[in-house]
């Protein structure tokens, strides 16, 4: 045996000068591994900071008025009296609108470009759908306020009133002046906003379905249609679900698309035509004159505002990440 | 024998129609994206001279005009945005592929980045604002820099993680048994193998911060006049859009749709870069 021979061999061999290059590699991979590590904490102390500075800005408002702040109507710049209610019915229903249009087109974008695409058009016709994400969000709301709404009043609101205002019970949803602007028309750019956003996801998780499954369907005579609806759909819920809970994250969010278009009454709205308002575009067109109180209620509902993206985000990546682990089983 | 083929025939018509359903939202998709540019180009294209470059934004009430303000505070903003938030977002991406892999923070830190990138950018404004202008006290380049960075830096740590896991860990290890310390191989060999796919996520980060206003408008705010100073607040090209195209003055409304066009075609053409880049080096 001369294992141990080699290796007392090998000990004299370790000069001085080798130590010392081992040493100096350790420290610097020691600061390599802590600035790396400080880098990526960064976002954890942005995440923490975000929360504190908009809570302690906030506070003043929450002290007033409490939890009773959320469903509060009063908007009285004058009197300081604030409450939500207004921006966060405005912001749900706006969002609300937008993922009813958004979901079904998404789903039949990623439908198109995983079963039923010709091959050499995926990739043009997928990238065309990316660019319409990557469109800046004012462009949408520039194109809402100076083209889509004009078209939509004429087309759309003049005669849906006059042919369902009247209407017993469904009636008042359709009231309100026919300007194209309101929660509806909100709803609708908005819509055409985050499409992209969820179609990209569920193409994604329609793409992860085993070759096998589906090959199995079609084996026992199923249809297209039948494949995508009982066996592409069950097997990727986890991730069509988290594809449309992102796009609502970020319909909740958007600022600059709704801005032009929702109207910007601080009224409570009444139909699906009237102006209203969201928490973004309530922050966006009165944070420069805020002061006072009126400025840390505008803390108050951007911290809301947070509070509720960050759930549905984080449910919509919990969801998309548990549908991505079980392609790997 | 006869066979029946009705139940047969109602699934395959089922099937057609679900089928043309989805092309004709895959067709909507696509006209809207056709009509946005349209739009864009039929009412930018009249706007877009010389003067759009030479020319500072108007006073209200006076005639003509340009955005060569806005384009260079624009440049500037997104620029120093780039250069703070590459090598951050990098290095931050290294740590997340190379030393966290099984640690809870690293898992969380992933989590976070990924809600980061689709929070409400306005709230990233009102956040820069409360610990960047107020406690300064004035608008600034900076503060607008620095609530795009939090934009940025998420997208570049990303997608460096995604493509630095791509790079097959012989590699890793063919390095490490030549003697090589930790950080030469991540950034001198898994870095650079990764180098088309790194690019990719800065240029789609470039594109992603370019037309974002809502977190400019508590931050950098607007300035009428040409200004280099980035301690003071700057014209930008999102705000002057936002700004002017609400506005009632005709040749304000103009520049708007001059400068949305401008900015569109940026980020169509770096994402579209990004796709070229990234494909041709990947094979």
């Amino acid at each position: 045996m001369n294992m141990p021979n080699t290796s007392m061999e090998g000990g004299q061999l370790v000069s001085h000068d080798m130590v010392m290059i081992a040493k100096k590699q350790r420290l610097q991979d020691f600061f390599f591994h802590r600035v790396t590590q400080g880098f990526s904490l960064l976002v954890l102390v942005a995440l923490l900071g975000i929360i504190i500075s908009l809570f302690i800005n906030a506070w003043p408002t929450f002290q007033k008025f409490g939890l009773q702040f959320i469903w509060r109507i009063e908007w009285d710049v004058i009197n300081q009296d604030f409450g939500g209610a207004i921006a966060i019915v405005g912001t749900i229903a706006s969002a609300a609108i937008a993922m009813v249009l958004a979901v079904p087109l998404a789903f039949g974008v990623a439908v198109f470009l995983t079963e039923t695409c010709p091959a050499w058009l995926r990739r043009p016709l997928g990238t065309s759908i990316e660019l319409l994400a990557a469109v800046p969000s004012i462009i949408y709301g520039m194109f809402g306020l100076f083209v889509f709404a004009p078209l939509f009043a004429d087309f759309i609101q003049v005669p849906v009133k006059a042919l369902l205002g009247g209407m017993p019970l469904i009636g008042f949803l359709f009231g309100g002046a026919t300007n194209g602007m309101g929660i509806l028309a909100a709803g609708i750019v908005l819509a055409f906003m985050v499409l992209p956003f969820v179609a990209a996801v569920m193409r994604d998780v329609f793409e992860i379905t085993p070759a096998i499954l589906r090959e199995s369907a079609y084996g026992l005579g199923c249809t297209t249609w039948e494949v995508v609806r009982q066996v592409v759909l069950p097997y990727t819920q986890k991730g069509v679900i988290g594809g449309v809970m992102l796009g609502l994250g970020r319909a909740l969010g958007e600022t600059m698309a709704v801005t032009f278009v929702i109207g910007n009454a601080n009224r409570m709205p009444t139909s699906l035509f009237s102006p209203g308002t969201s928490i973004a575009s309530v922050l966006a067109n009165e944070f420069g004159e805020a002061e006072g109180l009126h400025f840390s209620t505008l803390f108050a509902l951007g911290f809301l505002l947070f509070v509720i993206t960050f759930v549905v985000l984080a449910a919509a990546k919990a969801m998309i990440n548990r549908a991505e682990k079980a392609k790997g089983s | 024998m006869q066979i029946d083929n009705t139940l047969y025939t109602k699934r395959r018509i089922a099937s057609r129609i679900g089928l043309a359903l989805s092309m004709s939202a895959m067709a909507v998709g696509l006209a809207v994206l056709i009509w946005i540019l349209y739009v864009l180009f039929s009412n930018g294209l009249s706007a877009l001279d010389l003067n759009l470059f030479t020319h500072d934004t108007p006073a209200p009430g006076t005639e003509g005009g340009g955005l060569r303000n806005a384009i260079i505070g624009s440049l500037m903003i997104v620029g120093l945005t780039v250069l703070v938030s590459t090598p951050v977002g990098i290095l931050a991406g290294i740590y997340l592929t190379e030393f966290g892999d099984e640690s809870k923070t690293a898992e969380l830190t992933r989590f976070v980045t990924d809600i980061m990138l689709s929070a409400p950018s306005i709230v990233l404004g009102l956040f820069v604002y409360a610990i960047a202008v107020s406690t300064v006290g004035n608008f600034s380049g900076y503060a607008g820099s620095m609530a795009l960075s939090l934009i940025a830096i998420p997208v570049v740590m990303r997608t460096t993680e995604n493509m630095l896991r791509l790079v097959p860990g012989s590699l890793r290890e063919a390095a490490f048994a030549l003697g090589a310390p930790r950080w030469k191989v991540s950034t001198m060999v898994t870095l650079r193998a990764a180098k088309s796919g790194v690019m990719t996520g800065i240029l789609l980060a470039i594109a992603r911060i370019s037309g974002e206003t809502a977190p400019l408008l508590f931050t950098a705010l607007n300035n009428q006049f040409f200004s280099t100073n980035m301690g003071a607040p700057m014209a930008n090209l999102p705000v002057v859009i936002f700004q002017f195209a609400m506005s009632p003055y005709e040749n304000w409304v103009r520049l708007a749709w001059a400068g949305a066009l401008l900015i569109t075609m940026t980020v169509l053409i770096l994402n579209i870069l990004a796709r070229v880049v990234f494909r041709d080096k990947v094979h």
